[in-house]
């Protein structure tokens, strides 16, 4: 801990403590243990940060954590980790499985007889910032792209121009997390307006 | 209070002159921060502002989240540290100590009660040092170096000492919750 006590008045260097964040549960290390991945934020730890680790989980801390509480209320917590860790595990797994199943559909529609818009849908459930995304699309093909909200209240990006193709290329070669299987070309005829 | 994750918005700048105020206003409600205030926000730095649900607005800079403004009906708003600032100055808050029982209570976002302060593992400040209801406090825990939770005192800790009982602190912002994994980028 950095204490400020160079007698001279206002301090001069940062005075700022570093604190590490675990990279899983993103909690300081000392409270993984309350977080549901222990195991994972543990596996993290000792790869990361040897010497936290060694504090601690090394055998007498955790013995010394261990025996202020009563017994039956570290039955109760043990149970309680062990409950909260199965729910996160299945929600991690469900959303894995979401994410595996989320299609990116790719949609060509036409505006006016000879002119396209193209729409990329569904690139949020991959992690992706659509307004980053839309904004990269413009520079990359130097068109209009933009963000827009559909009827159904989720959001689209919309380019112009057909550009179906280059879109499909450009998102599989930039965007490493979604994958190619996921992204499908499909193509909207805009229906006789009356 | 940020239980619910929540959504960025987006993030607008605050003008200098609003920075200024700010600066001041954080030293008043926080003196032992003052020291430091040119390190948390530099002279010639810029902070953006997020509004965030229920009347509070988050500032940040450059994507380190500071302090939430939360807005109170009849009274003076209320700063809230971050966490993460917190944990850059601990001793800059007033600071109280939860026993190891409560720990995963208040992680799961449970409204802090006198019980888990009063008892063996738990420290309040001493008589002279005593907290009145509505003062920011920080909130650390047994064994554990960093502080856990931040919030506001419903129940002076003289008050706690007496009576053993009740919710001391509600709507905090604690480890993991909504606010805390807010990213600001």
């Amino acid at each position: 801990m950095a204490d400020a006590a160079n007698g001279e008045g206002a301090p001069v260097e940062p005075q700022a403590r570093k604190v590490v964040y675990c990279g899983v549960c993103s909690l300081p290390p000392e409270y993984c243990e309350f977080g549901g991945t222990v195991k994972k934020c543990k596996e993290w730890l000792e790869d990361a940060h040897p010497d936290l680790f060694e504090r601690l989980y090394s055998e007498s801390s955790v013995e010394a954590s261990l025996s202020t509480l009563s017994l039956d209320a570290q039955k109760r917590a043990e149970r309680d980790a062990q409950k909260k860790a199965a729910r996160a595990e299945a929600s991690e797994a469900r959303e894995q499985e979401k994410k595996a199943a989320a299609k990116v559909y790719i949609k060509r529609i036409e505006r006016n007889k000879r002119k396209y818009v193209t729409a990329v849908i569904g690139l949020e459930a991959h992690g992706l910032e659509l307004k980053k995304v839309a904004k990269d699309f413009g520079k990359k093909f130097a068109t209009g792209s933009s963000v827009t909200k559909t009827a159904s209240g989720t959001d689209e990006i919309v380019l112009q121009g057909d550009l179906s193709d280059e879109v499909y290329d450009f998102i599989t070669e930039t965007y490493k997390g979604v994958p190619e299987d996921n992204l499908e070309c499909i193509e909207d005829k805009k229906k006789k307006s009356g | 209070m940020f239980k619910k994750d929540i959504n960025p918005a987006k993030k607008t700048k605050v003008k200098s002159s609003a920075q200024r105020a700010l600066r001041s206003k954080l030293c008043d409600s926080y003196p032992l921060l003052a020291p430091y205030i040119d390190e948390i926000i530099p002279k010639k730095s810029q902070l953006d502002v997020m509004k965030l649900p229920d009347f509070a607005t988050l500032y940040s800079l450059e994507s380190h989240p500071l302090f939430v403004e939360i807005e109170k009906k009849g009274a003076d708003d209320i700063f809230l540290p971050h966490l993460k600032l917190v944990h850059a100055f601990p001793h800059c808050f007033k600071r109280v100590q939860i026993d190891r029982g409560a720990i995963r209570f208040v992680l799961s976002g449970a409204a802090l009660m006198a019980p888990g302060l009063t008892s063996p593992g738990g420290r309040l400040p001493p008589a002279e040092e005593a907290l009145k209801p509505g003062e920011v406090v920080a909130v650390g825990a047994e064994g554990k170096d960093e502080i856990c939770l931040i919030g506001i005192l419903k129940m002076g800790t003289e008050e706690m000492k007496e009576k053993k009982k009740g919710v001391v602190m509600d709507e905090g912002h604690y480890l993991g919750d909504g606010l805390w994994k807010l990213s600001v980028e």
